[in-house]
């Protein structure tokens, strides 16, 4: 094999490549949810591997094919911006334009498993976001960049990352300093309208007995 | 000068491939009332793992986080913790199991951030045999970089915080306008009410007098 074709397979084969992640239990219908908070223009990738429980063996079988993944990913406006069934291993990716808190959902779609195993699936999942995304030995090869200019590079890639957080960090800041002033205001309304209120019920409270004590001539 | 940088590329696909590169989990969850969360994590003997959690939304803000190897010993067990960070260094291989426990809270929901480091970061080219330290250039890159690490690392608990803060901003908002028309309906009620009682006592009913005199 020649050099080039040598780095795009293993590349490929690092970029599937899930043998050690996070890993959790998901129950059939159910659907588990995460959330990335994260500036707009973000990449964001996520893999993903499910496994079976096997009853009979009583342990996960490394693979099995008919397994499927719904996959989710709704934007801070709660538009479906990524839905898509991926197989028992996948890959998705997708780049934010808005920025906020973007939902990715995912929930197993086979109903076969029920039947067999007792309704167990582990799935492994590594989501990665921004700067985490790059690659670099695969830059290096695509821009043929030498030692320096690769750390160069990344240290670039990692201060555009702080700027669009930093960005991101004055919006919402903005967003919450109107969430308070609208407070504010309708406290300082709430309690005018609150006196003006009493002050009216009072009155007529007052005048309503006496005239009612007028007519009953007890006054 | 090709040929070389093509092979050490090469052979850093190669180690990162088959190593099994440490590498860092972050992710945000919601945990429902009454409800546990448990995660796993395949770590090697010797490796040094830190598990960092806090609270986003949610009730009291507090959660409680259990962290056990894998014959099962406790390693780490909080309750009822808003923010914590644990390091260690894994003394057997296996499966580590962590758990997020909402299942002291009746109605609220809680939205939890943890973020599991196994291992130091890879370095960028994993040069065991080098023959040169590295240079100054790219000794200050690599200062750079930690430094720039520990920034983004201090901007997400910033982010996390002020989210914590805009949530209950935006929860105070909510029950003041909820509670000041309430309260506008409560007084109208009991205003009226007040008047129609004090007028039922002075009804034309001849039955009370008469109690009253005897």
């Amino acid at each position: 094999m020649s050099l080039f074709s040598q780095i795009a397979f293993i590349a490929l084969l690092c970029s599937l490549s899930l043998t050690r992640a996070l890993y959790f239990h998901i129950g059939e219908t159910e659907k588990k949810c995460f959330i990335e908070e994260i500036p707009d223009e973000t990449m964001v990738i996520g893999k993903y591997r499910t496994q079976l429980w096997d009853k009979q063996t009583a342990a996960f079988l490394p693979s099995t094919p008919g397994l499927g993944m719904h996959v989710e990913v709704k934007d801070p406006d709660t538009k479906v911006v990524l839905s898509r069934q991926y197989g028992a291993e996948g890959r998705f990716t997708f780049t934010s334009h808005t920025p906020g808190e973007h939902q990715i959902c995912l929930h197993s779609n086979s109903s076969k498993m029920a039947l067999f195993t007792g309704g167990k699936l582990r799935v492994h999942l590594d989501i990665q976001v921004g700067e985490h995304t790059n690659n670099y030995p695969e830059i290096a090869a695509k821009d043929k960049l030498t030692e320096l200019q690769l750390r160069v590079r990344q240290l670039l890639d990692q201060v555009e990352q702080i700027q669009k957080e930093q960005n991101y960090q004055r919006y919402r800041e903005e967003r919450f300093r109107m969430t308070s002033e609208s407070t504010n205001q309708r406290v300082l309304w709430w309690s005018i309208t609150q006196t003006v209120i009493l002050l009216i019920t009072g009155i007529w409270q007052m005048r309503h007995l006496k005239s009612f004590f007028e007519a009953k001539k007890l006054v | 000068m090709y040929g070389a940088n093509m092979g050490v590329l090469l052979q850093v696909l190669w180690a990162q491939l088959l190593m099994g590169w440490a590498r860092g989990s972050e992710l945000t969850f919601e945990l429902p009332d009454n409800a546990k969360q448990c995660f796993y994590e395949e770590i090697t003997i010797g490796t040094k793992c830190t598990l960092e959690f806090q609270v986003v939304t949610g009730g009291h803000y507090d959660v409680d986080c259990r962290l056990e190897d894998p014959e099962g010993n406790v390693l780490y067990k909080e309750m009822k913790k808003q923010y914590d960070s644990f390091t260690f260094t894994a003394a057997r291989n296996g499966s580590y199991k962590f758990c997020f426990s909402n299942e002291f809270s009746t109605f609220t929901h809680k939205t939890v951030y943890f973020d599991f480091q196994v291992g130091e970061d890879p370095p960028l080219f994993p040069n065991e045999n080098r023959v040169t330290a590295l240079t100054q250039m790219e000794s200050a890159c690599v200062s750079i970089h930690e430094g720039l690490k520990s920034v983004i690392d201090y901007q997400t608990h910033f982010r996390l915080g002020e989210a914590q803060g805009r949530s209950r901003a935006e929860d105070l908002n909510t029950r003041v306008a909820f509670w000041s028309i309430g309260e506008a309906v409560i007084l109208l009620i009991v205003s009226i009410g007040q008047v129609v009682l004090l007028r039922s006592f002075f009804s034309d009913r001849k039955t009370t007098t008469t109690r009253v005199g005897s």
